[in-house]
């Protein structure tokens, strides 16, 4: 397969360009519902929109209700929603918490995927347990009790926690923190006893919560996939999140760079653009090469995940890595590059770079995915 | 299935056949590879067998027309051929500035007589060709070449220096940027074709850092260079004093060879494989190194992705026209970047000249060698320079 867009995805890329900067532009969303100081961090009605638009139940397979499209798609959204720092909660709801369900059983599947598909629910997923994100240790405890689980223990950077119609939770149902077996997923409903929420605003405008499980009761047919199988759904989705979440850091790299490039050719100093610098105008090619880089190794990503390849795992560790590297480089270079002005909050650019660090920490950060490939590849 | 499966089926089993195994062990200098010319000889029989092989098929330049030695491959089963050889190995049967550099120019600007002529020659590995751009004041300037050719009616007179002049001491002919008009910069150039053997050419190899002596420079003095070589057969390429615009052409495609586009070494990850060579040696990997090889290899990785990505959009058109540039300057960095960190995980071993455990000083001498790669066929600054003016439009670049 080419690593290009087909047709049909040139043309959702056109339609997904046009609502996103329309419906999704910083004035609109995040600034909007930011000096509001929304208690979601973003708009419901947004989220319906995105909805009638097709977006919301991409990844669920067409048997389910859904488009039954792959990454590549989903990924055409997120660098939408990346490039106009669109806050929604389509990265835990339709990406994350979607890859979880397709290995629900039906009765978990008719009870939450209608929602996501009209834009009625948002999921969110409860993975770290500590401020830096370390999957391979899970301490939260699901224990037998009754026909059910009783779960106990906490998490934290569960994005949306406290908006969430259900949480996907990942605990522990046998062996040590540190094994790799004896992982389950949970779904687990707003409503549930025992559980509260710390929700506490983020650097980027965005409300994650610490969450914690007190006891929290949970009948059987909230597993989902297997008792004790769950490190492999777990893998599933953190593939799929890393990849969607490197998909929106293309997009925000891109954003911040365009912002910046415009900048260069309409500021004056000197007497002369400031674009007509060299010292500006080498560190701007090198920004583009690094960024159109990170693009490409997003849709081999994509695509190699979509087509079920082995190679997807490394990949996606590949492209998360490279994406926090180039986005990295584009807000730093965006913000030195506008000057003062860049340093005020009326102006763009430093959105960007808010978004982008919050972005980087989300499931793993350039130097943990930069260490999983030296793991993966052997030394 | 499909004709393409059929072509991949039938592709591997010839070279099963025809391609020996000592022609599947990785190029270790550029002797290892057979670059034809009058004076050449092969190294070993496997590689005189091999060249023949490839000869008889058309495969030393697989995607040129038949007409002119090649096996008119369209673009895929050129692709299907190069992963089959790469999935075994294979050395290429052939190489030389005639295929990359030369071929093309003729394919794009040469008249029949020219490409009856001269693309057979190289396809056939019979004569040699070297390049005469850069000169002693004309470098990253290169338009401000001074090498001058006074029309003398049915020939020109040619004096000058060239240098960097690769193998200009073991090759036949040179295709080589001619100042025609010294009123005209741009317009005042002719890409001439002579024969090294012409009386008032002389070379002197370079010695680099490397110790190597892979370039030359290159002397003409009172050259006579006829302006046509028989019917339909110029001396030159494309039209007297618009040479510029073959030289332009011939860069795009150099700058796309050495930038690695296509895949090979240089796009792989090497962590593992230092690791390896550390354990071998008795040797660890410090932590910060090991950081430094996982980042190398997230870089390595992801250009390697961008290749596959460029080449997929230039055959149908969507590559950006200066994104050779692009990858120029990143895969010539990254190359450099790589043997960095062969040299610092291969420590004391690493730096020995002679030895025969590093089989001559190969990886310092190699280190040293990938220091040209961001200076030969436009720097990495040059490069930079394309992307803000013809990428970025960025003004008054």
């Amino acid at each position: 397969m080419p690593l290009y867009h087909d047709d049909d995805q040139a043309m959702l890329a056109d339609t997904a360009t046009s609502f996103m900067a329309e419906e999704g532009s910083i004035a609109k969303q995040l600034r909007h519902w930011r000096d509001r100081d929304c208690k979601d961090g973003f708009g419901h009605e947004l989220w319906k929109q995105m909805a009638e638009m097709g977006f919301t139940g991409m990844l669920v397979g067409e048997d389910d209700g859904g488009l039954g499209m792959g990454h590549v798609e989903a990924g055409i959204v997120l660098e939408e929603i990346g490039r106009n720092l669109t806050p929604s909660p389509f990265l835990t709801s339709s990406v994350l918490a979607a890859t979880a369900l397709k290995h629900g059983s039906n009765d978990l599947k008719g009870r939450y995927l209608p929602g996501l598909i009209e834009g009625e629910s948002v999921f969110a997923v409860a993975i770290d347990e500590t401020a830096k994100h370390r999957p391979s240790r899970i301490a939260c405890r699901a224990e037998k009790s009754g026909n059910g689980f009783k779960l106990t223990g906490s998490k934290s950077f569960v994005i949306h926690g406290a908006s969430a119609d259900m949480i996907v939770v990942a605990a522990r149902t046998s062996g040590s923190d540190e094994d790799a077996d004896g992982i389950t997923l949970f779904a687990v409903p707003k409503d549930a006893a025992n559980m509260s929420h710390n929700a506490v605003r983020l650097v980027d405008s965005s409300v994650a919560t610490h969450t914690k499980f007190d006891g929290v009761e949970l009948d059987g047919d909230a597993v989902i996939g297997e008792v004790d199988g769950g490190r492999e759904i777990l893998n599933a989705v953190l593939t799929a999140g890393r990849v969607g979440a490197a998909a929106e850091g293309v997009g925000v790299a891109r954003g911040a760079m365009d912002m910046t490039i415009d900048y260069l050719k309409q500021r004056k100093q000197f007497g002369k653009l400031i674009g007509e610098f060299q010292a500006l105008q080498h560190r701007a090619s090198h920004l583009y090469s690094e960024v159109e880089i990170a693009r490409a190794v997003v849709i081999k990503t994509q695509q190699l995940l979509d087509g079920g390849s082995e190679q997807a795992e490394l990949m996606s560790s590949v492209a998360k890595a490279k994406v926090a590297k180039a986005a990295g480089l584009a807000v730093k270079e965006g913000v030195q590059m506008h000057g003062g002005i860049g340093m005020t909050d009326e102006y763009d650019i430093g959105l960007y770079m808010k978004r982008d660090r919050a972005l980087q920490e989300f499931l793993g950060d350039a130097y943990f995915h930069a260490n999983r490939v030296a793991e993966m590849s052997g030394y | 299935m499909s004709d393409l499966e059929t072509f991949r089926t039938e592709t591997r089993a010839w070279l099963e056949a025809n391609c020996p195994p000592e022609m599947r062990e990785p190029v270790r200098d550029e002797e290892d590879v057979y670059w034809g010319g009058r004076n050449a000889s092969f190294k070993s029989d496997a590689q005189k067998a091999w060249f023949e092989a490839c000869l008889a098929k058309g495969y030393t330049v697989p995607a040129w027309p038949k007409d002119y030695g090649g096996a008119g491959l369209n673009p895929a089963e050129a692709k299907v051929l190069r992963q089959e050889m790469s999935r075994i190995n294979a050395r290429p049967p052939l190489s030389s500035f005639g295929i990359w550099m030369l071929g093309p120019a003729l394919l794009h600007f040469g008249t029949e007589g020219q490409k009856q002529r001269f693309l057979n020659e190289i396809a056939r590995g019979e004569i040699r060709w070297c390049q005469g751009y850069s000169e002693p004041g004309s470098g990253s300037d290169l338009v401000s070449l001074q090498t001058y050719g006074e029309d003398k009616g049915d020939h020109w007179v040619v004096n000058g220096q060239k240098v960097w002049t690769s193998y200009a001491d073991k090759c036949d002919w040179i295709f080589c940027l001619v100042r025609t008009d010294k009123t005209n910069k741009y317009q005042g150039i002719t890409f001439m074709l002579f024969d090294m053997a012409s009386e008032g050419v002389s070379t002197k190899p370079i010695k680099l850092i490397s110790g190597n002596s892979p370039f030359c420079e290159t002397f003409m003095e009172d050259v006579s260079v006829p302006k046509s070589y028989g019917e339909d057969v110029p001396a030159y390429v494309g039209e007297i004093n618009r040479g510029w615009d073959v030289a332009k052409y011939l860069l795009g495609h150099e700058r796309e060879m050495i930038s690695g586009a296509g895949g090979g070494d240089r796009t792989a990850a090497i962590g593992a494989a230092m690791k390896r060579h550390a354990a071998k040696a008795g040797d660890e990997i410090d932590p910060v190194l090991r950081a430094e090889l996982a980042m190398f290899d997230v870089d390595a990785l992801a250009y390697a992705a961008m290749g596959e990505k460029f080449l997929d959009e230039i055959k149908v058109g969507k590559a950006h026209p200066a994104q050779p540039n692009m990858m120029k300057y990143v895969g010539t960095e990254l190359n450099k970047r790589r043997h960095e960190l062969m040299m610092a995980t291969g420590g004391s071993r690493a730096l020995e000249w002679e030895s025969d455990e590093t089989d001559g000083g190969k990886p310092s001498r190699n280190w040293l060698r990938t220091k040209a790669n961001s200076i030969e066929g436009g720097t990495s600054e040059v490069m930079l320079n394309v992307i803000s003016k013809r990428i970025l439009d960025l003004p008054g670049s």
